[in-house]
């Protein structure tokens, strides 16, 4: 056994009434790749928040190379070593790489030296471990796998022994992931320690060493990652058994529904982000559209719902068409039986701000139904609520409860009650299961097909190819705005992997 | 007409000074992420303390001295509420502006007896024009006689300590570690944060620069460019001055430029008030006064481009959870 490098004792943490942490123990060995996972909530982040000093334990010892240390600031974490890269990057946009990596390791009050010696540490960090980044770009500019790269040069550059990565891969594409993953292994072979919090357990079977699972505040495992499965580690993260993947019958396609015919769509510099798609989703069957984030599918969303501006092509609902001006009238839209879950529920799907009970109802907030006269029929909204927070389940169950204090996935819930509650004849989903944790991703898939087997026309969008795999019944994968093939259920993943990579669409233009 | 050119153009500096060093104060405060709409307040403070205590003490030094503590301190007042507080800092700065322009006038009444005014400034309690050497034997010289002369010498040492302030500005923000922290605080504190740096501590030295800057700013309205202090003497020079701040996009050299520009106007309008224009005739008075304002939202409204402001100005740093 291997020398610990950190141990952590007995660690408490409450928020208010929210016990976060409650007797944490954790021994992560020297030399090694340890991933801490669970579900959202599960108190992973504020672990390790504590370990790099962001927030005070309650109580509990925390040892550091086997010597008990206390860690009030980030300033103390930094200098026994340990460096931390958050989910959402601790970067000042419009600085370079240089003036981040030097910001609070600077080597005294003018700034010449300390730039010149970043240069020359960069330098040595890019021959090291490949990790090539252009000292002087700016950071807005780059890439997110590139700012990423940054982060974990900030770490090294102030001597980090010890690397935590929260969520890493969360905003990567899964060439990116495989970078990164390559460049940890590299690490770990240099002798670094690294914690990875993520809640991908793919993630944590391909690179992990050993494991810990949290759930609900308390640590209630630790696996060597080769001697456990997939399975067993979403087991112990739920608390019970988990379906990886949903069983559903034979889809019975009825007529078409929604036809998309030669839609071009541009974004607001005219560069040309779908190129020429046609398709057609019929009743009772879920189309996937699959492929690396970015390659169109978010605006060919958007084009159907009306949202945005398409520059030709049609798309026909139930047989009439959809104004493609963008300025498509969506409560229209919504009465043609058009439902439609927003990829960003944040910014589209939800006023964070209101209750869950106004979210509810938001957008259909003019139907009859919700309404007595002029006014607002509270009753029947709360009653309304009420029945879908039973239905699917959301959590905390308070329809007065503002929305912005629900997790993602209970947020996702809401959205897609209110949407699936209407019955809409057809539902195109983007990201059904971004944010969402593996007990509530079940739930979705499941509601899902619910809808198809009762003959609706499902279209999902996702950047996660199993859930594209386990849904459909027709796979489109999508690269650089063309649909770049079209494949059924089994495909393997491979096959859907060079699609996505535009592969096969290169051999074919040669 | 040369003559004329020049008296304007000494003018420009002289109505520019005030308004750079209240632009260069609000540079500080905006880059480290905190608006301070309370510039006009602090100036005003500033200019009632130096020429009140310039005035009891016969000093002018004891009057900088005075302006720049006593602006300082309500600069501090507005880091309590806005940084430790978290409070809004438009009403925060909002505040200062009011009472500002109620106590000074009080005070003023209270311990002077002259209506709000101070009493008259003596030579020795004002700041004097220093003459640069040779300034007289060139004066007569033609082109660099007015332009040494009138341009470059005579101002008082509040005038060269404005424009040395640009260069300064400039050299603190971009080459020094305080600066570059500066900067990133008023971008992402939190990337500050978890750097191990103190997020309340940077902002608050922050605002100490930009007290310092709205007090001398103040001193010379009262002891320079006026014999004592006058109730409201700042007339909306510090709300100017955050025009000229966002017309600058918060950068020191382009601040130099833009209230240069804002002095010019007000210089302009000063020379041609009453004397007729070509092609148009005589001017009201009443306009040319008003052309600083409307040239501003002009050139606020359409001429600057995309000013974008530090993203985490306003907001109140709270550790995420």
């Amino acid at each position: 056994m291997a020398q610990a490098a950190i141990e952590l004792i007995g660690i408490n943490k409450s928020f208010g009434a929210v016990r976060a942490n409650r007797d944490i123990n954790l021994e992560v060995a020297r030399g090694t790749i340890h991933g801490i996972v669970g579900e959202n909530g599960a108190g992973k982040s504020t672990l390790m928040s504590i370990l790099y000093g962001f927030y005070q334990a309650d109580s509990g010892e925390i040892r550091v190379g086997g010597k008990p240390v206390s860690i009030n600031t980030s300033n103390d974490a930094i200098a026994l070593g340990i460096g931390m890269v958050h989910q959402h990057f601790m970067l000042v946009d419009n600085f370079t790489v240089l003036e981040n990596v030097i910001l609070g390791a600077e080597n005294d009050v003018l700034l010449k030296s300390s730039i010149a010696k970043a240069r020359s540490e960069l330098d040595r960090l890019e021959r090291e471990y490949g990790l090539e980044v252009d000292p002087d770009a700016i950071i807005e500019e780059l890439p997110v796998g590139l700012q990423q790269r940054v982060e974990i040069l900030k770490a090294l550059y102030r001597g980090a022994e010890i690397l935590i990565l929260d969520e890493p891969t969360g905003v990567l594409t899964p060439a990116e992931a495989d970078h990164l993953f390559r460049i940890l292994k590299q690490l770990k072979d240099q002798g670094k320690t690294i914690v990875l919090i993520t809640h991908k357990l793919r993630e944590i079977m391909a690179i992990t060493d050993t494991v810990s699972v949290m759930r609900q505040g308390t640590m209630v495992a630790t696996r060597v990652t080769k001697e456990t499965t997939v399975g067993e580690l979403a087991e112990l993260m739920v608390g019970r058994r988990v379906l990886l993947r949903v069983e559903k019958g034979q889809s019975e396609a009825g007529a078409v529904k929604l036809s998309v015919k030669n839609l071009t769509v541009k974004d607001s510099r005219g560069v040309t982000m779908v190129d020429n798609v046609s398709f057609d989703v019929r009743g009772g069957e879920i189309v996937g559209i699959a492929g690396v984030a970015g390659n169109g599918q978010s605006e060919l969303l958007e084009a159907i719902s009306g949202i945005r501006h398409a520059v030709s092509g049609e798309v026909m609902l139930e047989g009439k068409p959809i104004d493609l001006t963008g300025k498509a009238d969506p409560g229209e839209l919504r009465d043609r039986g058009l439902a439609h879950v927003p990829e960003d529920r944040h910014h589209v799907g939800l006023v964070l701000a209101f209750e869950e009970n106004e979210n509810s109802i938001l957008g259909y907030h003019d139907d009859e139904r919700y309404l007595k006269g002029p006014f607002l029929d509270v009753d029947a909204i709360m009653a309304d609520a009420k029945d879908k927070i039973e239905k699917y389940d959301i959590r905390p169950g308070n329809p007065r409860l503002k929305t912005a204090n629900f997790s993602g996935g209970n947020q996702q819930k809401i959205v897609l009650a209110r949407e699936m509650e209407q019955d809409p004849g057809v539902l195109i989903v983007g990201q059904p299961t971004r944010g969402v944790d593996v007990g509530a991703i079940e739930f979705i898939h499941k509601r899902l097909i619910a809808m198809r087997d009762q003959g609706k026309a499902v279209l999902v969008v996702s950047v996660e190819l199993d859930e594209i795999r386990s849904l459909s019944d027709r796979i489109l994968v999508m690269f650089a705005g063309r649909v770049v093939g079209e494949r059924g259920p089994d495909a393997t993943e491979g096959e859907l992997g060079l699609l996505m990579a535009g592969v096969e669409h290169q051999e074919a233009a040669e | 007409m040369f003559n004329a050119i020049v008296q304007v153009l000494d003018s420009t500096i002289r109505l520019s000074v005030p308004l750079l060093l209240a632009c260069l104060a609000g540079l500080y405060s905006e880059r480290a992420g905190i608006f301070d709409i309370g510039l006009e307040g602090k100036m005003l403070v500033g200019a009632f303390a130096g020429a009140s205590a310039a005035a009891v003490f016969h000093s002018a030094l004891i009057g900088l001295g005075t302006a720049v503590l006593i602006s300082v301190a309500f600069a501090l007042v507005h880091g309590f509420a806005s940084i430790t507080h978290r409070g809004n800092q438009i009403v925060s700065g909002v505040a200062i502006n009011f009472i500002a322009a109620g106590s000074t006038i009080i005070l003023g009444q209270a311990w002077f007896q002259q209506g709000g005014r101070t009493p008259a400034l003596q030579p020795g309690e004002r700041f004097e024009a220093i003459t640069w050497p040779g300034a007289d034997a060139v004066r007569d010289v033609p082109v660099i006689g007015p332009i040494y002369g009138e341009l470059i010498s005579g101002h008082s040492i509040l005038v060269y300590f404005a424009f040395a302030m640009v260069p300064f500005t400039w050299w603190v923000l971009f080459r020094t570690r305080f600066g570059l922290r500066m900067r990133a605080v008023g971008e992402n504190p939190a990337a500050v944060d978890t750097a191990g740096i103190s997020v309340a501590w940077l902002r608050y030295r922050a605002l100490i620069c930009t007290g310092i800057l709205t007090g001398v700013a103040g001193a010379y309205l009262s002891m320079v460019q006026n014999g004592g202090f006058v109730k409201d003497m700042t007339a909306g020079k510090g709300y100017i001055a955050l025009a000229a701040l966002i017309f600058a996009k918060w950068k020191p050299v382009n601040a130099m430029f833009a209230c240069l520009l804002f002095g010019f106007l007000d210089a302009a309008a000063i020379r041609l008030q009453g004397s007729p224009l070509p092609i148009i005739g005589k001017v009201p008075v009443q306009f040319m006064q008003a052309l600083p304002y409307v040239l501003t939202v002009i050139l606020l409204a359409g001429f600057i481009g995309k000013a974008i402001p530090p993203r985490a100005g306003g907001v109140p740093y709270v550790k995420e959870r």
